[in-house]
């Protein structure tokens, strides 16, 4: 990504990577070789990518800019686009190709920065926006990992947000510790869910959504070569992988004024208290 | 058999933090050297934890030092990778932390790595490693592979047993200096304040956890007893830390603090899809709700429909009888 100085540009232009997964509410699966069943029909977009998409729309609207929704996945994904144009985004982009099946994280990410790099051909991009993690491999790692392919500063997991003469300003929540992070732009922010309340489409943003570009990139448009991504660039494989069992003996009661004495009696003889 | 690097964190003023030593005990499995990774944030690995360090297993202690904030993590994770050039380490292993899946993200990049994030055990099958994980909120074991021929991996609290090594012995210290390249210092840590201890154990590592939901109407007293009586740390859900009645590191659920501890007791908690995917690997679940239809009922090993006011007091106060 190059920072480049402005023409006939907006003052902001603002690319978020959005997900399709598979709605958390449904039985999800791992199918046989290993990958997540991503074509059982009940994809949505990642929530946490609501967020992101929230915070492109606010920085974009304070400062005149406009949002870019991406994504890469299956034919389905391009309904994950669909919903941020509907939340407001100016454009959308589709990466689809076969041969990014199977992809890790890496290979996820190379294809996303190798979009967003197309993308700033045509004017530079200003910010990368993310979801902290997929509630699908709730990994958190494709943020950074794009962050670093872009070479451009990271800003992970931010409650708040703030962009003020060329600099992004987050604060965030971390395991044992709270930190505000500052760099000059362009950059890349993950956002969490404490970071917004995402707006819900109504019925005008769903009628104008219908006339924004969609685009649909392949790996070829963007320079790539199936051997970098998919299953054949993948670092990791899974080599098992078994629905677990219900759980077994299971108790349930009523009160009826002695359960507290009861549940102390199975924590005790289970060596749990 | 492969070396491996154990990544040592510290509250800020030196104390290892308890999961460590499970990533420690872990190492062991993997046949060769261990080589503990102290960033020298401010705070230095004292006598008493190198003893128990090396008890463990560990043969060496890197003190990193860098020319900039070791806790960025474009800082660490560059100190990492000279440091795994170094050593010829074949693993590196940390904690499940966010900051920690920032710094293997990055490893991945700077290395070739492959990267594997909250698994629950780690082995080495046929010259691989191959590690261990549950997904999807709990419900599916896997067995992940990686296939380059180094590894990052982020282990769970509370996955094995903390055992101690045969014929351990003090492990030396040696310094290990890095200079930060430019574009790890694009980014600046304009403040950073340390959470308080709480005088509880740590949410994301303790053996028992009592959570709070909508249920306790934002009176958490009697699951702080509760808490206290099991030795425990005291969890909530979403709905309690929005309500604001207790901070958000107290947040259990899949974008908050995962958990997998041996006891959850969920307390006025309904069980919402967010909340179980944080702690459905627990070892035994135990959940008490007014409502018979709250869906943590599905998953709960023990469940009382009933009333917390009620139940919990009777609960707290037979423990202690039997503790005395």
């Amino acid at each position: 990504m190059v920072h480049r100085p402005r023409g006939n540009v907006p003052d902001v232009r603002i690319v978020v990577c959005v997900k399709h997964v598979p709605d958390i509410q449904s039985d999800r699966a791992l199918g046989e070789s290993g990958y997540v069943v991503r074509d059982g029909g009940d994809g949505t977009l990642n929530e946490l990518d609501e967020n992101a998409l929230e915070a492109a729309l606010v920085l974009a609207e304070a400062a005149g800019g406009e949002v870019v929704a991406l994504t890469v996945g299956p034919e389905d994904a391009v309904d994950a686009v669909r919903k941020g144009l509907q939340m407001g985004a100016d454009e959308a982009v589709h990466v689809l190709d076969d041969a990014i099946a199977g992809s890790d994280v890496v290979g996820t990410a190379r294809v996303l920065a190798a979009a967003i790099t197309h993308l700033g051909v045509e004017a530079p991009v200003d910010l990368v926006v993310t979801g902290m993690a997929g509630l699908d491999g709730l990994t958190s790692l494709l943020p950074t990992a794009l962050a670093a392919l872009l070479d451009v500063p990271a800003l992970p997991l931010a409650a708040e947000v703030s962009v003020e003469a060329g600099t992004v300003r987050v604060r965030r929540n971390l395991d044992h510790a709270t930190e505000v992070l500052e760099a000059a732009l362009p950059a890349l922010v993950s956002v969490t869910d404490q970071a917004n309340e995402p707006r819900y489409p109504n019925f005008k943003g769903i009628m104008a959504a219908r006339k924004k570009p969609v685009t649909t990139l392949s790996l070829a448009d963007l320079g790539l070569s199936p051997a970098d991504v998919g299953a054949a660039g993948a670092r990791t494989a899974v080599v098992e992988a078994v629905a677990r069992p219900a759980r077994e003996n299971r108790v349930l009661i009523n009160d009826q004024g002695d359960a507290g004495t009861q549940l102390a009696a199975y924590l005790v003889e289970n060596k749990l208290a | 058999m492969t070396d491996s690097l154990v990544l040592l964190d510290h509250t800020a003023d030196g104390t290892l933090r308890a999961p460590v030593r499970e990533l420690v005990t872990v190492a062991r499995g993997l046949g060769g050297a261990i080589h503990g990774v102290w960033a020298a944030d401010g705070a230095e690995p004292d006598a008493e934890t190198l003893a128990e360090l090396g008890a463990l297993g560990v043969s060496r202690v890197h003190r990193l030092t860098a020319d900039a904030d070791l806790h960025l993590s474009a800082v660490l994770a560059e100190a990492l990778a000279s440091l795994l050039d170094a050593t010829g380490a074949g693993a590196l292993l940390a904690t499940s932390t966010f900051e920690n899946k920032e710094v293997a993200a990055r490893l991945a990049i700077l290395t070739g790595a492959g990267v594997v994030t909250d698994a629950d055990g780690l082995v080495v099958e046929d010259g691989r490693l191959v590690a261990s994980k549950t997904v999807f909120a709990g419900t599916w074991n896997t067995r992940c592979a990686v296939t380059t021929p180094l590894a990052v991996v982020t282990l769970k609290a509370n996955s094995v047993a903390v055992s101690p090594a045969e014929g351990g012995g003090v492990p030396d210290v040696v310094d290990h200096a890095v200079a930060a390249s430019a574009a790890a210092r694009r980014v600046s840590l304009v403040e950073r304040t340390e959470r308080p201890a709480s005088g509880r154990p740590d949410l994301g590592s303790a053996h028992v956890v009592v959570a709070g939901g909508r249920g306790t109407e934002g009176d958490f007293t009697l699951v702080e007893e509760l808490a206290d009586v099991l030795g425990g740390a005291v969890g909530a859900t979403r709905v309690a830390t929005d309500e604001g009645w207790i901070g958000h590191d107290a947040q259990i659920g899949q974008t908050g603090v995962t958990i997998s501890p041996r006891l959850y007791i969920g307390v006025g908690v309904s069980g919402a899809v967010h909340h179980r995917g944080g702690m459905q690997a627990s070892g035994t679940i135990v959940a008490i709700n007014s409502d018979p239809d709250a869906p943590i009922f599905e998953i709960a090993d023990f469940g009382i429909v009933g009333d917390l006011n009620a139940v919990l007091p009777q609960l707290t106060a037979a423990l202690r009888a039997q503790q005395g």
